[in-house]
């Protein structure tokens, strides 16, 4: 089983789709990387030459930024935002959506799970 | 919808003009505006602007991580006391 920054490649999947276990790499880059190494992305990824890995591996650390470097580059992109006091960085500190979505139902992935309603009070 | 880049930024020319004469008489003075709408360039920094809410405006110290967004964002036009509930959540709640 290939290991390249720091991720597991599953055993038994296109590695195509393999590459985009890894943080930071989708399909579309997942592509462009196979392409550029003339890999096939049939192929399995447990089937992969160790040449052909390392090339993988290579590529991925000179051209793209993953894993660990990228989410701290998110962490501190909205830490900025919080930092400046903008109305996105607000946002951000309370855990609702940021680009103007309705919040009055749903943005259940910001909010995450419902609360219990506060009970009604008896009038 | 982003802006169009043929256009480039979009910048309030009054105000430019009067921060850039701040800028040359090397004075620091608070600059009441409405232009929320405008964008934050680099000449601006280390002013601070009052930027109306809509009610009143609110002072805005413009550091160099500012550049690029909207004077809007820095000047909230709602306020938001939080939902009926235990007294505690209340206060904790605002801001």
């Amino acid at each position: 089983m290939p290991r390249i920054s720091g991720v597991d490649l599953p055993r038994n999947k296109r590695i195509e789709y393999a590459l985009t276990y890894i943080f930071g790499i989708g399909l579309t880059s997942s592509q462009k990387i196979l392409q550029k190494t003339g890999i096939n992305p049939d192929t399995k990824s447990d089937n992969l030459t160790d040449a052909q890995v390392k090339k993988i591996r290579d590529l991925i650390n000179d051209e793209y930024k993953v894993e660990g470097p990228l989410r701290t580059e998110v962490q501190m992109n909205i830490k900025r935002l919080v930092d400046i006091g903008s109305y996105r960085g607000l946002r951000h500190r309370r855990g609702l959506p940021c680009r103007g979505q309705n919040t009055r139902n749903n943005s259940r992935t910001r909010r995450g799970k419902r609360k219990a309603s506060p009970s009604k009070k008896k009038s | 919808m982003g802006r169009s880049l043929k256009k480039g930024p979009y910048i309030d020319i009054k105000l430019l003009t009067r921060i850039e004469e701040l800028n040359r008489t090397r004075k620091k003075k608070v600059v009441k505006t409405w232009a929320r709408r405008s964008m934050i360039p680099p000449e601006f920094v280390g002013h601070t602007l009052a930027v109306h809410n809509g009610r009143k405006f609110l002072p805005v110290y413009i550091t160099e991580n500012m550049v690029g967004h909207k004077l809007g964002e820095f000047s909230l036009t709602r306020t938001f006391r939080s939902h009926s509930g235990k007294k505690s959540d209340r206060k904790s709640k605002i801001k």
